[in-house]
């Protein structure tokens, strides 16, 4: 393989990464509630602004990286009680609109407080270990995805707050009688989701940078991603998040140049879609009649 | 029925009138609000009506105005024969887009048509569709004169594109009345409801949903190329994914499934995000947020819905003291997907 | 009616006491004795929201002004509107602002786009479309468009600046170009491929266009990395510009370094990707940058600090856009200064088409502001900087791109 596929492999694995995280916090947010979260990307965000300022106040990296992923939880459960849970029982179509609101809100108070300048983020990882094919920071975060994978994993299969949750999400009436309370479960789900989208946040604004604007390029990537690895399959979504960051890569180094590496990407995800509706590690939807 | 057919030809005498009293910019405004409300009709048909969600009905707009824009500039084509051509490209490409979109549900759609959404700026920019295009330049047109047989009707620019658009407004507003009031229209609302029971009563799914795609499309397309005439301007960046968010927004608001929601959804996304701006220069899309938010509480279904309920009420109020007869229950779910 | 006959009366009073003072005051819409109203378009939502500040600190600079008494007596009344970088909602501004609100001009809307969209309009009204805020080359079209002006130097002259500097010092430079793919992005590569000239052009191995939606520009910069170029002409915006400048340091590719004016700035670009990184990167400049240690002390950017501190304290210090919103702001003062009475849409453009060697003192020393009724391009003149890993140490001559060289 020749050095430059090889670079792009590589380069498109890091990014991939990124997709893969927010990613996980989408799927996360799917499992708890069946609906795919667009605000998902600047909540995210604004917990980065978060810790960004608990660093500015010379806070150490780990404890203003703990208080931001409780507050992520807390953000969360706080929207889903305050601003989702009235609308809950409204139509899709209208907590999607709700969603746009969000997101709308969150991006304007964020320019708002913070302005819009790039900020640097810093990398809890070691600069030392510079290599040209991945910095130390790309390398780091993929694990930190990967450990956020195996603990939801983890969760999910092994906790029976985890089976409380996907029982919820499946099916509300039957888990009510068996004595799961579904609101809470809902709230719960929301708090988890916000608090990986805290993680990811947090990994992602070291590569990027921090501004309000830096989750708008990125969540399309991460819900096909999403889609493509299967919406309620984390490890689907992280593989799906590594398949997009390579695939764009290269289609746009060798296939059919930058400009149009993303709309080509698209169209084929949405080709393997249309063969596997469910995407490529999803469970297929039976629906009753 | 009577009642409602007065209330529709009194609205349009008010429609008629207001042109000449208001100033032309305001004028301006109600064009695009008349734009919109053909696209919003073209997006509540395939979303509302029919269950499919589009997150990318911007792109149609923008196929939509690029042919108007292209023909004119390029080959001289007078506006008003712009609206065919783009009506009829626009349900080709539809159409052709539902057939996969077929087999795609829910959310596998909703990303289809976002990639759509998406992509469309970077496609109307590629380099070797440039020569008509326009690349990132785009183009500039003429706005259209009031013809010669109108003159002393005291007709300006402005006012006569506002006419203009009302007539195409009034005639997809009317045809699309029929088509979905129609037995078309039930099997549309069927598949929406229940697509297996459906395909058992003899409805063809597949071909409905495509066609239900690609009329939808037509709507919004020939909406587009009455947009570009107003702007006089296309461009890559007019066509964002937001634009499609917005037409989102627009028939959620106005009332899902609802034709005179198209007309409500048109009003707030032409004049909610300025009242926004007029609020706070420094979080303009905050104000924005919250309107959004608390529209979908305070009228989940929508203002469409609202305004039903609210007559409801009224007519209940009415008749109890006339006659205290029971009028039909009006439920606030209508549209509810 | 009582109330309505005083002002007349002093009318008259002042018509008797000085006819000629009188007769010298010509308003059109938007002017008055104790008013001037001014119209903008700023994307303060969306995408483009990065750019709202521009608007903000012209504002803030206006109600500075104001508090000291206006100009010539008249406060400015500076209405600007949200239109989120999308054509259509500028045009529908535009007419908002001219036909509405009546004011008496435009001035620094924002955005290649937005005001391409309104260009037309603009001079059919008759309406200044002054100094907009986008570099593209077609503002300086006084022949076919007398009622538009730009003011920063165009994208295309800063190309052609590069391409003169690249041929002078390597001529034989296989140049690698990064571009944001749209107007402004092909504009400066425009620039720099008419500067190379048909020979030149050869020069160029490899070009690559990145989407503002991209997250990173990783991909692209090993991509010109592996094309073999040892220069590299960055052209892209300041989040970019500083994903650019660190990529090309973590993976070891050492060109010559060129990056745009816009995404030049110090303290919001090079800091964040790391000066160590940084060292050498050559770009041009003409207005002095904050947070260039060079500048710190200097009177006027000190003035502009205190500026920023009172009447926009909300404003980031670090981003360039506050100077340039201030510095664009003077120049509309010195127009109007030089209007006097005369404030009618014809004298404005009229006196914005007579600016002779006007310094503002928050550009670089000797750039001089000049127009005329053939020169609709105020800023002409920048100059070449090298960043030394703590500042940009400014060399050679300020280049005159209206000369020729």
């Amino acid at each position: 393989m020749s050095q430059a596929v090889l670079h792009q492999i590589f380069a498109g694995l890091a990014t991939g990464g990124i997709y893969a995280s927010l990613a996980l916090a989408l799927v996360m947010i799917y499992q708890a509630t069946h609906l795919v979260n667009f605000a998902q990307g600047e909540m995210a965000m604004f917990c980065t602004y978060i810790a960004w300022s608990l660093l500015q106040t010379g806070m150490g990296y780990w404890p203003a990286f703990l208080l931001t992923v409780g507050f992520g939880f807390v953000l969360g459960v706080v929207i889903e009680r305050v601003v989702i849970r009235p609308v809950e029982r409204s139509s899709v179509l209208s907590v999607v609109v709700v969603f746009i609101g969000l997101l709308a809100i969150l991006n304007s108070v964020a320019g708002w407080i913070y302005t819009y300048t790039i900020k640097p983020f810093p990398s809890p990882f070691p600069e030392a270990l510079a290599n040209p094919l991945m910095s130390p920071h790309e390398l780091g975060s993929i694990l930190v995805t990967l450990v956020v994978l195996v603990l939801l994993y983890a969760f999910f299969r092994f906790t029976p707050l985890g089976l409380a949750m996907r029982a919820a999400a499946q099916n509300p009436e039957s888990s009510r009688l068996v004595g799961i309370r579904v609101g809470w479960m809902l709230a719960l789900g929301w708090g988890l989701a916000s608090a990986i989208g805290a993680v990811a946040g947090m990994m992602i604004a070291p590569v990027v940078y921090l501004d309000p604007n830096m989750m708008g390029g990125i969540l399309l990537y991460a819900f096909a991603a999403a889609l493509l690895g299967g919406i309620d399959n984390p490890g689907g979504a992280v593989l799906g998040g590594f398949i997009m960051g390579v695939l764009e890569n290269l289609l746009g180094a060798f296939v059919i140049g930058n400009d149009l590496k993303l709309a080509l990407a698209l169209v084929l995800i949405v080709g393997v879609l249309v063969v596997r509706p469910s995407g490529l590690f999803g469970s297929v939807q039976v629906s009753r009649v | 029925m009577n009642r409602k057919l007065l209330a529709v030809l009194i609205l349009l005498l008010v429609a008629c009138v207001l042109p000449f009293v208001i100033s032309n910019y305001r004028v301006f405004q109600l064009t695009l609000v008349l734009v919109y409300a053909i696209a919003l009709l073209g997006l509540n048909m395939l979303t509302g009506y029919n269950g499919q969600i589009s997150l990318g009905h911007g792109a149609f707009y923008a196929i939509g105005a690029y042919c108007a824009a292209i023909l004119m500039d390029k080959w001289g084509v007078p506006y008003w024969a712009t609206l065919p051509v783009a009506g009829a490209v626009c349900l080709v490409v539809g159409f052709l887009f539902g057939l996969p979109a077929l087999r795609l549900e829910g959310l596998y759609l909703a990303l289809a048509t976002f990639a759509l959404g998406v992509s469309m700026p970077q496609l109307l920019k590629y380099h070797a569709i440039e020569e008509w295009t326009g690349g990132v330049q785009g183009i500039v047109i003429l706005k259209p004169d009031p013809p010669a047989f109108l003159a002393g009707l005291g007709l300006n620019q402005d006012r006569w594109l506002y006419f203009f658009s009302l007539g195409v407004a009034l005639l997809m507003f009317v045809l699309g009345r029929n088509l979905l009031h129609g037995r078309i229209g039930r099997a549309v609302i069927a598949i929406r409801d229940n697509p297996t029971a459906a395909q058992a009563m003899g409805v063809n799914n597949a071909l409905y949903k495509s066609l239900t795609f690609g009329v939808s499309a037509m709507y919004t397309g020939i909406a587009g190329a009455l947009g570009a005439i107003a702007v006089q301007f296309v461009a890559p960046d007019s066509f964002g994914i937001f634009l499609s968010l917005v037409f989102l927004i627009g028939i959620v608001v106005g009332g899902l499934a609802s034709i005179s929601g198209a007309i409500y959804g048109a009003f707030f996304i032409q004049f909610v995000p300025n009242i926004a701006d007029a609020v706070s220069k420094a979080a303009p899309w905050a104000i924005f947020g919250l309107f959004l938010i608390a529209f979908v509480y305070l009228l989940p279904a929508g203002i469409a819905g609202g305004v039903q309920m609210a007559r409801a009420r009224f007519m209940r109020a009415s008749s109890q003291s006339e006659a205290g007869g029971a009028k039909q229950p009006v439920t606030a779910k209508e549209g509810v997907s | 009616m009582k109330r309505r006959l005083i002002p007349i009366a002093a009318l008259l009073a002042a018509a008797l006491a000085s006819p000629a003072a009188l007769a010298q005051k010509k308003y059109d819409p938007g002017a008055s004795d104790n008013e001037i109203k001014i119209g903008n378009t700023n994307p303060y939502s969306g995408p483009a929201s990065a750019y709202g500040t521009i608007g903000k600190t012209i504002a803030a600079y206006f109600n500075m002004l104001n508090s000291q008494g206006g100009i010539n007596g008249r406060k400015i009344s500076f209405i600007s509107y949200d239109d989120g970088y999308s054509p259509p909602k500028t045009v529908e501004m535009a007419r908002r602002l001219v036909e509405q609100d009546q004011v008496l001009f435009c001035f620094q809307t924002l955005g290649t786009p937005s005001n391409s969209a309104i260009h037309k309009y603009m001079n059919a009204k008759k309406v200044p479309q002054l100094f907009v805020a986008t570099g593209a080359t077609k503002w300086n079209d006084p022949k076919h468009y007398p009622w538009t002006m730009g003011w920063q130097p165009n994208y295309q002259t800063e190309g052609r600046i590069y391409a003169a500097h690249i041929l002078k010092n390597t001529p034989n430079a296989k140049i690698g170009v990064l571009y944001q793919n749209d107007d402004y992005g092909k504009d400066v590569l425009k620039g720099l491929e008419d500067g190379l000239g048909e020979k030149g052009r050869k020069l160029i191995v490899k070009k690559v266009t990145y989407e503002v939606t991209d997250p990173t520009v990783d991909s692209q910069i090993i991509q010109l990395q592996g094309s073999g170029a040892d220069v590299f002409v960055n052209i892209t915006t300041p989040k970019f510009a500083a994903q650019a400048v660190r990529k090309v340091y973590d993976i070891g590719w050492k060109p010559v370094h060129y990056l745009n004016n816009v995404g030049a700035s110090v303290g919001s670009v090079l800091k964040p990707a790391g000066f160590e990184k940084a060292v050498g990167i050559i770009s041009t400049f003409y207005y002095k940058d904050y947070t260039d240690k060079q500048w710190q002390n200097d009177p006027a950017v000190k003035k502009w600090e205190a500026f920023m501190k009172q009447w926009y304290p909300q404003g980031n210090l670090a981003d360039g856009s506050n100077m340039y919103g201030y510095s664009v702001a003077r120049t509309l003062e010195v127009v109007l200064k030089q209007a006097g009475d005369n404030l009618t849409r014809e004298n404005i453009m009229k006196q914005a088409a007579s600016l002779k060697n006007v310094e503002i003192d928050t550009l670089l020393p000797g750039i001089k502001i000049n127009t005329s009724a053939t020169d609709f391009a105020p800023i002409e003149a920048m100059q070449l900087g090298r960043f030394n890993g703590t500042q940009y140490e400014l060399f050679g001559d300020v280049i005159h791109t209206d000369k020729p060289q």
